[in-house]
């Protein structure tokens, strides 16, 4: 085998070792079968749910589109906002505990006043959500837009730059940090979004797939639901990964 | 022919490099009148008066801290004066053209743009069309004879190449006068070597009056026609001397006893002031 192939094929063997382990645990009996199915039944379980009959298919797209309006809605409030604070020391100063002290503040906590505020329907959970986002955005933005280089601003100011100019250098400057807090809110938005669905009397959704179907001691059901939001965590990051080295080519060089 | 002239601020001295030539071709000579910076209690420059002569190289040398790069970035507009006048015969900086090339290339380039673009950046600002900008960067790059793969981003290159681009983005809008804040500084050797002969070129090429910061007597005096040599703070002008050495200058220059002369007594000047 060559090496090139060798390197390409690496990151599989962690998988695929994961999922002999876990067969091994089953075909030993190490853990009672109910409680853990095997990987064959558990991908049939996936494959069922998603392209057969089951809930699952409904319940990922439901929660897929609320993720994405909870995301879109963080970052439209997000990166205006993070850059008025960023484009000010002195605003961002003002109010930098305020945002750090709600920005650590678990998201969680402040479920039943989101609740009391717009009720349990479907749009509280994108509020919470975007909520969580928005903070990490605020953050990130805000520091990308205050860290902007001076040299560069300066620089295009020389070469006779408009103040409009000027805020595009700034701006761009803050991309990659702004790329970074679109990450961890993308992340987080997630988070919250599988949380609520569990607690806050979902009708739909991967949070409720899961809590429903460890209610009926349906364990295949279960880790599928599990697995399709792993699934849908890992894809999210991987789209912002790839649109950010498509547009921000230059983030750490 | 006495080469060390005592010429701050002394009318008759820099008449005898007064250029006579067309105002066309005529570089600015610059004049600065009262100069007067303090920051907080501390004064750096006191009614501070000098002339810098048209066309010409002039490198600013000093100890550390008497504000050699306070000075050029005062004459370039970047830093407010507390009190006093600088004019580019009779205008002020923001009616003339000049190029600024920044000691850390790394900042100063625009990593989202190609090492093109960015040299081509300034003439966006100054209402030329992407045609003529093209045409532009494309005659300055043919005119150096840079071999470079200018459709690579700033940071795909080494710092030298970043350098050089920084140069040419300030030599495309055809500056009146050139600042030249330590640009090798954070090159290795051999690219300095190599840059200063390149900076060298360049100069002999358009003519443009110059003026570098450097922190390297060699280079100082390897590159300028004149050496403004500044005391401790409150800086004042403790001697010009004029550098009599031809040029296309190299390697064989740095045996050249006038070269070494001029060197020496900068040296010994620079030894003074830093004991004082």
């Amino acid at each position: 085998m060559t090496g090139k192939l060798k390197d390409r094929l690496r990151p599989f063997i962690g998988v695929v070792g994961l999922i002999a382990l876990w067969h091994l645990i089953v075909v030993l009996k190490i853990v009672d079968p109910v409680l853990l199915p095997s990987p064959a039944k558990t991908f049939a379980a996936v494959y069922k749910g998603l392209f057969e009959q089951g809930r699952l298919a409904f319940d990922f797209r439901k929660t897929v589109e609320r993720a994405c309006m909870a995301i879109g809605l963080a970052t439209a409030v997000g990166i205006p906002v993070g850059v008025l604070l960023g484009v000010s020391e002195k605003v961002y100063r003002s109010v930098e505990f305020v945002i750090d002290f709600f920005r650590s503040t678990p998201a969680s906590a402040v479920f039943p006043l989101f609740l009391l505020l717009f009720g349990v329907g479907e749009i509280t959970k994108v509020y919470i959500s975007a909520f969580g986002a928005s903070l990490a955005i605020i953050f990130n933005v805000a520091y990308g837009v205050m860290n902007a280089r001076k040299t560069r601003v300066l620089a295009a100011k020389i070469m006779g730059a408009p103040p409009w100019h000027r805020m595009l250098v700034v701006l761009l400057e803050s991309l990659p940090q702004t790329f970074i807090g679109l990450r961890m809110g993308a992340t987080l938005a997630l988070v919250l979004m599988i949380t609520s669905e569990m607690l806050l009397g979902a009708i739909d959704g991967l949070g409720l797939r899961i809590f429903e179907e460890q209610q009926l001691f349906n364990m295949p059901g279960m880790y599928a639901a599990i697995f399709c939001s792993g699934l849908l965590g890992y894809t999210l990051n991987l789209l912002f990964f790839l649109t950010e080295r498509r547009f921000v080519h230059w983030a750490g060089r | 022919m006495n080469p060390v002239i005592q010429a701050p601020a002394d009318a008759n001295a820099s008449e005898a490099l007064v250029d006579r030539r067309p105002s066309k071709f005529r570089r600015p000579h610059v004049t600065v009148r009262g100069l007067t910076k303090r920051f907080d209690e501390r004064t750096i420059y006191e009614k501070f008066d000098l002339d810098l002569p048209r066309g010409k190289f002039v490198s600013i040398f000093g100890p550390n801290g008497c504000g050699k790069s306070t000075l050029m970035n005062m004459i370039a507009g970047l830093i407010p004066i507390d009190a006093g006048e600088i004019l580019f015969d009779g205008q002020t900086i923001d009616e003339i053209r000049f190029g600024y090339v920044f000691q850390n290339y790394r900042d100063a380039l625009f990593p989202w743009i190609t090492a093109w673009d960015n040299i081509a950046y300034p003439l966006k600002f100054m209402k030329v069309s992407k045609a003529d900008r093209n045409a532009r960067v494309d005659a300055l790059v043919k005119k150096f004879d840079i071999r470079l793969n200018l459709r690579q981003y700033p940071y795909q290159m080494s710092g030298g190449q970043q350098q050089l681009v920084s140069i040419l983005r300030a030599l495309v809008v055809e500056p009146e006068i050139l600042f030249l804040d330590e640009p090798f500084s954070a090159l290795d050797y051999e690219m300095t070597l190599f840059m200063r002969d390149q900076m060298q070129r360049v100069f002999q090429e358009t003519g443009t009056t110059t003026i570098i910061v450097s922190h390297d007597l060699d280079e100082a005096v390897y590159l300028a026609d004149r050496i403004l040599l500044l005391s401790r703070a409150p800086a004042r002008v403790v001697d010009f001397p004029v550098v009599d050495v031809p040029r296309p200058r190299n390697t064989l220059t740095l045996a050249d006893p006038e070269f070494n002369r001029i060197k020496g007594h900068c040296l010994e000047i620079f030894q003074q002031q830093v004991r004082q």
